[in-house]
């Protein structure tokens, strides 16, 4: 079974979001970007279908967004067999819809038959790319996955509903997944041997298809914070004073049990 | 293009979806505007006749084939796919659930039609559709606008709509397709119920990301013991397995309204929010002071939990043992 994981550099959320002059969009120049989560439980999730053997193999494949190097390599570094970077000018950011296009025409050609994916990040204003590309291609998804097993000629997957309930479906042909989470936390890699993968190399570069066809339709106006509906009464001080206050807003409310 | 606005009735063991009432409620305003109609779509394998007509649309099409006997993404999308090239409507609206994240995106793609993405507010502003979609982990809304499209809904957005209908339900063939599908539905498995049933706890205390191991969930024991409550979780905990998935609090896990939720290194995303925010007293403890959790807590603060909870706990237990 060969497996492909498209993986992509998201803005790492823990940074101060700044809106550019217009309001339109972020300001990306000096943000961090980080590999997004949900694509690393999707690559852990086809690293552990690797290990069951069979004779898997595991293709990532990013844009050349900031910092994806570091993410190709650490996958590579994990077990992957193969990494793809396509190159093209991606720093202003690109819709879910774009990137879905050029993921399918590339993925079109490599000949997978799963392709697993993170169910969501957190710019997916139009839509996740997973299950757009899956529209593209004109291939079965599912999304919400929590397992994606070996089964028959094709893979069952466990797809997750509210309240833990979930769902067992079996999948024959090629097939587009959107990973919730893996069977476990994704694998630490040590540095090192990111290194180590960096110094022998091996990440494939292509030049990224056009772009510039549908980028979703739809017209931003303006992006804003959302006003706080109840904002939270801030309570400063050392964390004795705090803890002293909390304990007495919990005991006001007769919640200290005797 | 035409005016009506359409709405995906989910549901599941044969119970309808909570958020069926809230868009169809949302439909109906939009059709107001848009002089179309509030129009229903109801796949299902034979028990939705009932249902339909008690649904608050205008206008109910109902399919009905055995692949819709549960919730299976490549049949809907096959279904939903014709009537939306059939009826073209101005707006179809799919709760933002596991099944409309698998289909508003599918369909979005296979017919080019724009889609706004966990949406929280919709409008007609003339000849647009003007949508308003929670984005980077619920830190920044955007507002944009379509001529016409998808969105899929975030729960809890709208209020259900008041009251039934009368709507005029309409038998729809089945699709070509439904006969010769690539998936197939194995079985749907309920939850242990071995674990604390922390929807009946009352007292909650609720660890995030920012507790950072599992060998840090002991501080949140201690001061749940002193109160008299349990330990529950956000997502990336649960997934790391530092809890188990039964303490789960948000969209993927259980919604709680305890008497005090106190969430610990918990930023409080969108799916996180949706699961708690009805809770009595909200107490929020993260160093990161723009963390949407404190636009739901009624009191938060920035320092340290590792500093707070051992100095929370200590307190408690002073209390309780003088009492």
């Amino acid at each position: 079974m060969h497996i492909v994981v498209p993986m992509k550099q998201t803005v790492d959320l823990v940074e101060e979001l700044e809106l550019n002059d217009e309001g339109t969009d972020i300001e990306r120049e000096y943000l961090t970007f980080v590999s997004n989560e949900w694509d690393e439980q999707a690559l852990e999730e086809a690293l552990l279908l690797k290990e069951a053997g069979g004779g898997t193999t595991v293709t990532v494949i990013g844009l050349d967004e900031t910092d994806v190097d570091q993410t190709l390599f650490a996958a590579l570094a994990k077990g992957a067999d193969r990494a793809i970077k396509l190159s093209g000018d991606f720093e202003g950011g690109i819709t879910s819809h774009q990137r879905a296009a050029i993921l399918a025409e590339v993925v079109g050609g490599l000949d997978a038959d799963v392709v697993l994916i993170g169910v969501q990040s957190p710019e997916d204003l139009d839509g996740q790319t997973g299950v757009l590309l899956a529209g593209l291609l004109g291939r079965p998804h599912v999304s919400v996955a929590i397992a994606v097993e070996p089964h028959d000629a094709g893979v069952k997957v466990t797809q997750e509903f509210g309240a833990g309930v979930v769902h067992e479906i079996a999948v024959t042909g090629p097939a587009v997944v959107g990973v919730q989470a893996a069977r476990q936390a994704p694998r630490y890699v040590a540095i090192s041997r990111v290194r180590q993968a960096m110094q022998s190399g091996g990440l494939e570069v292509m030049d990224a298809p056009d772009s510039s066809g549908d980028a979703g339709g739809l017209t931003i106006r303006r992006l804003y914070a959302p006003e706080m509906s109840s904002q939270a009464e801030m309570l400063s001080g050392d964390a004795e004073d705090i803890a002293g206050r909390l304990a007495q807003i919990i005991a006001d409310r007769g919640l200290v049990k005797a | 293009m035409g005016n009506d606005i359409l709405v995906l009735v989910e549901h599941h063991a044969g119970a309808v979806h909570d958020s069926a009432a809230e868009l169809l409620g949302k439909a109906r305003e939009l059709a107001g505007a848009t002089g179309g109609q509030a129009v229903a779509v109801l796949l299902h394998d034979g028990w939705g006749d009932t249902h339909a007509s008690a649904l608050p649309a205008d206008r109910v099409l109902s399919v009905e084939h055995t692949a819709f006997a549960n919730f299976l993404p490549e049949a809907y999308v096959i279904a939903l796919e014709a009537i939306l090239r059939d009826r073209d409507p101005r707006l179809t609206l799919i709760a933002n659930t596991t099944v409309g994240m698998d289909l508003a995106g599918s369909l979005s793609a296979r017919m080019s039609s724009p889609l706004v993405a966990y949406c929280v507010d919709l409008a007609i502003d003339g000849d647009v559709v003007v949508a308003t979609s929670q984005v980077f982990g619920g830190k920044l809304n955007a507002e944009v606008e379509l001529p016409s499209g998808i969105a899929s809904v975030v729960a809890g957005a709208f209020p259900p709509a008041e009251g039934g209908g009368a709507p005029e339900v309409e038998a729809v063939a089945p699709m070509a397709g439904l006969d010769s599908l690539s998936m197939t539905f194995l079985g749907r498995i309920e939850p242990e119920t071995s674990d604390v049933d922390i929807t009946a706890e009352e007292i909650l205390i609720s660890v995030g990301r920012g507790i950072g191991g599992e060998e840090n969930v002991e501080l949140a024991q201690e001061l749940a013991d002193a109160l008299g409550g349990v330990v529950s979780a956000s997502r990336p905990v649960a997934d790391a397995g530092w809890l188990p998935k039964t303490r789960q609090v948000g969209k993927s896990g259980r919604k709680v309204t305890p008497r005090l939720y106190i969430a610990c290194g918990i930023s409080g995303a969108p799916e996180h929010l949706e699961g708690m925010r009805d809770a009595e007293l909200i107490i929020a403890i993260n160093t990161d002071e723009k963390a949407p959790i404190f636009d739901v807590a009624h009191f938060g603060t920035t320092e340290d939990l590792f500093d707070i909870l051992p100095a929370l706990t200590e307190r408690i237990e002073a209390a309780t043992s003088v009492a």
